[in-house]
């Protein structure tokens, strides 16, 4: 299991650095750059400006500085479009605020959808499958870009119960329609999972054997049925708690929470390669990371896999 | 360049129109009204109270004041920088016209009121300006303002090392040796610009400019802190660290988020400042920003496109559309890249002829806009709108008169012609190219594809002249007519059609040193309409809602520059 782990943090590095390279490449063959605008620069002001940020160096030695920032200091560089912010900056304020909202709409999916899949597995085609497989088929076809402004009018227009975007260090009335928004058509699919694959275990000769031995449902789906259920989940959770992450390029924007999704969609729309290139190193080795520990769940809930 | 991000920010969302038009817009005023002091509460932590007591009435007017002066508001989207030297967008204008003070402030009418300075004086060739600065104005840190904050701020704004995106400004103000200093051929004392004391700035010019005085209204003329940006280098403008000297001071600021801004006690006018904090709020969507100012989180927001005639019906009294200074336009490549028929002047006006502005302005936006038939914006300062002779014809007539042209250059239903436009991504301009397109089918037989850009790419093809018909739009750096018509001439930067007449070069370098100028300008918008480099097809205006709680808003000011200092908010009955 250690050298399962080592190689593959081993792999990462060569990874992370193709992206790099990769998304720089693109990035630069995309048309504009930082500093145009409706008013081009004066050629003198312009030439101070790419001093300043080095843009005026070859392109290989822009890359090479670049990547030796990142590795030796962990320096992402400047912001081009925030002037006076560094992409560290950036990512120190924005990155928890988008951490707490995909942490908890995480927790909120993975709780909500495993709870409804297993009742309506248990409860096949009774009246509680029914209603559970309509809320998740409901809910999945309500994309959180859907979500949001239906949770702002109803919640803030209409019940005035919460207020309608802000962040305000994270108080609670700030986190609930954004973390419901985000979370809803992942719980959906977290349910849906659950419920075909309890139904598979639940078939099974080994549930049956346990049902023989007269073992109370409870104790068969908590002991025997559960942690077989749940691998397919598993391998969904990883890239969904990326997608969570990403996902917040949306609720982050709707809801102006601050959080980097802004900053990312931005970056990109801006030409401001270095935030760019930060968010998206960022987001590229926490795949890497939650790939990796699903992994490694996967082989400490399944004793057949061994690496 | 003001409305670059306005116009270049994609809005992330749209935010589905069944739900807007479900509105019930009746039963949300009453709510908003209800909502409004406990949606308030729950968004200030910690307010303010000081001084609201103090106002209890308006002091000229008499009114009754609002126990809780704070002001609350949407922007787009964060502001690149709030360093006076570095900033660069009209947001961020906002916020700076609050925590900084320039040589001379705009009144709520735009006219020129003192602000650091109490008054100046001009030599007699016009090149010499003399400002004589107020003793009393401090910095928030209770330090003496000096003609030396501003001798500093403005050889930082020109100098290589800052690299200011803005340090064009300090050229545009014709400050001797301005070019040099900012290209690094001479050293940023060489600038014309100097602190003869500690009251007394001595600014010096290389042409004169009859609106020069208006210029120093602009931020990127405001003093700045050497103390501070020498002890925080980048970080000086971070809360705590921002030394400022205007009515308020920078309390919090979370980036795409909000800025919190409250009232300065060293600011030499304190006792007459009424609202006590002014928050903006980053909210990128507007009918996002919309329905919360409906439901009282926000006293202003801007209208979204098409929807100032319903929201003015429902709420006359809180919707607000006043003429802004920047023209919408569409450019024609004259360089050989184009397509050939566009090199006929006759073309080219034909399509102007043949857009019927009316319906553009009245269909299309229905904010209030005014259809243009000139450059310059017909709200500028000093400006009379010629009389161009296709401004007073009826659309008929333009038809007519367009399709002779097309039929004179040789193109009709035996030789169509085919054009391509760009424009780059947005909804508005989306409808205005194809409601334009449909005009040219109809009226002349002209087919138009139609090519949507993203707004870096856009950019970068239109500054190429990779390019046959392209959307732009223009706002003034200050309120004169030159701020537009200077992009007609032919070494201007800006000059995306690469127009070229030695007369309308003649007439605009002559204009700057006249007192005088409306007949030149008079003759170079004539002139334009003939030769048809550009389609002018609507001047802009502000569109707002407004909470009618909040007095004092520069609704006269062309450039629809405000400053929180000016407003306060009446208690409600």
């Amino acid at each position: 299991m250690f050298s399962f782990v080592a190689r593959r943090l081993a792999v990462a590095v060569p990874t992370l650095l193709i992206l790099v390279v990769i998304s720089f490449v693109l990035m630069y063959a995309a048309p504009g750059g930082p500093f145009n605008s409706e008013r081009p620069l004066p050629p003198e002001v312009l030439a101070n400006i790419e001093a300043k940020y080095g843009l005026d160096d070859p392109f290989w030695r822009q890359i090479v500085n670049y990547v030796v920032g990142v590795v030796t200091q962990f320096d992402f560089g400047p912001s081009f479009q925030y002037k006076s912010r560094s992409v560290n900056d950036i990512i120190a304020q924005g990155f928890p605020v988008t951490l707490t909202i995909g942490f908890w709409s995480f927790v909120v999916a993975m709780t909500a959808g495993v709870s409804l899949g297993i009742a309506a597995a248990i409860k096949q085609n009774s009246w509680l499958d029914y209603l559970a497989v309509g809320i998740s088929i409901g809910a999945q076809v309500l994309p959180n870009f859907v979500m949001a402004p239906i949770l702002l009018l109803t919640f803030t227009l209409w019940l005035g119960w919460l207020p309608g975007g802000g962040w305000n260090g994270g108080q609670w009335q700030h986190l609930i329609m954004p973390v419901v928004a985000l979370s809803t058509s992942y719980m959906a699919s977290i349910a849906r999972i659950t419920r075909s694959s309890m139904l598979e275990v639940l078939n099974t000769n080994f549930i049956r054997t346990a049902q023989a031995k007269g073992l109370p449902m409870r104790r068969v789906i908590w002991k025997h049925a559960m942690k077989p259920a749940m691998l397919p989940v598993l391998s969904y959770l990883g890239p969904a708690f990326v997608g969570m992450i990403t996902g917040s390029v949306v609720i982050d924007s709707f809801f102006s929470t601050g959080g980097i999704g802004t900053f990312f969609v931005n970056s990109a729309f801006n030409r401001d390669y270095s935030v760019m290139m930060g968010i998206t190193i960022l987001v590229g080795a926490l795949t890497i990371v939650f790939n990796l520990l699903v992994d490694v769940l996967y082989a400490w809930i399944d004793p057949k896999i061994r690496y | 360049m003001y409305y670059q991000l306005l116009e270049g920010a994609q809005v992330l969302l749209k935010n589905s129109d069944h739900l807007k038009d479900s509105y019930n817009w009746e039963r949300y005023m009453t709510l908003k009204t209800a909502l409004k002091t406990s949606t308030a509460a729950l968004l200030l932590m910690g307010g303010t109270q000081a001084f609201a007591d103090a106002h209890a009435t308006h002091p000229t007017t008499g009114e009754t004041l609002a126990s809780d002066q704070t002001f609350i508001y949407r922007d787009l989207d964060e502001s690149p920088s709030i360093d006076p030297g570095v900033a660069e967008d009209s947001a961020g204008g906002d916020i700076l016209r609050d925590l900084f003070e320039g040589l001379m402030n705009q009144a709520p009418d735009g006219s020129l009121i003192p602000g650091v300075a109490t008054g100046f004086t001009v030599s007699d060739d016009n090149l010499v300006y003399t400002f004589t600065l107020r003793d009393n104005a401090k910095w928030s840190n209770g330090d003496t303002v000096t003609a030396g904050d501003f001798e500093y701020a403005w050889k930082r704004a020109a100098s290589p090392e800052l690299a200011s995106p803005y340090s064009w400004y300090i050229e545009l103000m014709s400050l001797e040796n301005a070019s040099a200093v900012i290209a690094g051929e001479m050293g940023t004392d060489t600038l014309g610009v100097s602190a003869l004391d500690d009251t007394t700035l001595e600014v010096r010019l290389t042409q004169p400019l009859p609106y020069f005085a208006q210029m120093v209204t602009h931020f990127t003329t405001f003093p700045v802190p050497q103390s501070a940006i020498e002890a925080h280098g980048d970080d000086w403008t971070k809360p705590g660290n921002m030394v400022s000297n205007g009515a308020y001071m920078l309390t919090e600021h979370v980036p795409q988020e909000k800025l919190v801004r409250e009232r300065n006690v060293n600011y030499w006018d304190n006792d007459n400042t009424i609202i006590d904090k002014t928050v903006s709020l980053i909210i990128n969507d507007e009918n996002v920003a919309l329905t919360r100012y409906l439901a009282g989180e926000l006293d202003r927001t801007d209208v979204p496109a098409g929807q100032y005639p319903s929201l003015s019906e429902q709420y006359p009294a809180e919707t607000m559309s006043v003429p802004l200074s920047c023209s919408y336009y569409y450019t024609v490549n004259m360089t050989d890249t184009t397509n050939p028929a566009l090199l006929d002047a006759n073309v080219r006006k034909a399509l102007s002829l043949a857009v019927d502005r009316d319906i553009i302005v009245n269909n299309v936006l229905a904010g209030g806009q005014a259809a243009a038939y000139t450059f310059t914006h017909w709200a500028t300062a000093g400006f009379e709108t010629p009389d161009i002779p296709m401004a007073s014809m009826t659309q008929a007539e333009r038809n007519e008169m367009a399709k002779s042209l097309m039929a004179d250059a040789g193109y009709g239903s035996d030789n169509p012609l085919s054009l391509d436009l760009i424009y780059n991504t947005s909804e508005s301009h989306k409808s205005i190219a194809v409601a334009i397109s449909q005009m040219w089918k109809q009226t002349l037989g002209v087919t138009t594809g139609l090519d949507n850009q993203e707004w870096q790419t856009f950019l970068e093809t239109r500054g190429n002249q990779d390019y046959q018909i392209a959307r732009a739009g223009w706002c003034a750096d200050y309120n004169e007519a030159s701020t537009f018509l200077d992009l007609m001439q032919s070494d201007s930067g800006y000059n995306d059609a690469q127009y070229t007449n030695a007369e309308v070069d003649a007439l605009l370098a002559e204009a700057k040193t006249s007192n005088n100028p409306q007949a030149n300008y008079d003759r170079v918008e004539e002139l334009v309409a003939i030769d048809t480099p550009i389609i002018p097809i609507y001047h802009y205006a502000a569109v707002k809602m407004l909470d009618d709680d909040v007095m004092g808003w520069p609704r006269e000011n062309f450039q629809q520059n405000w400053y929180s200092k000016d407003l306060y908010k009446v208690a409600g009955e």
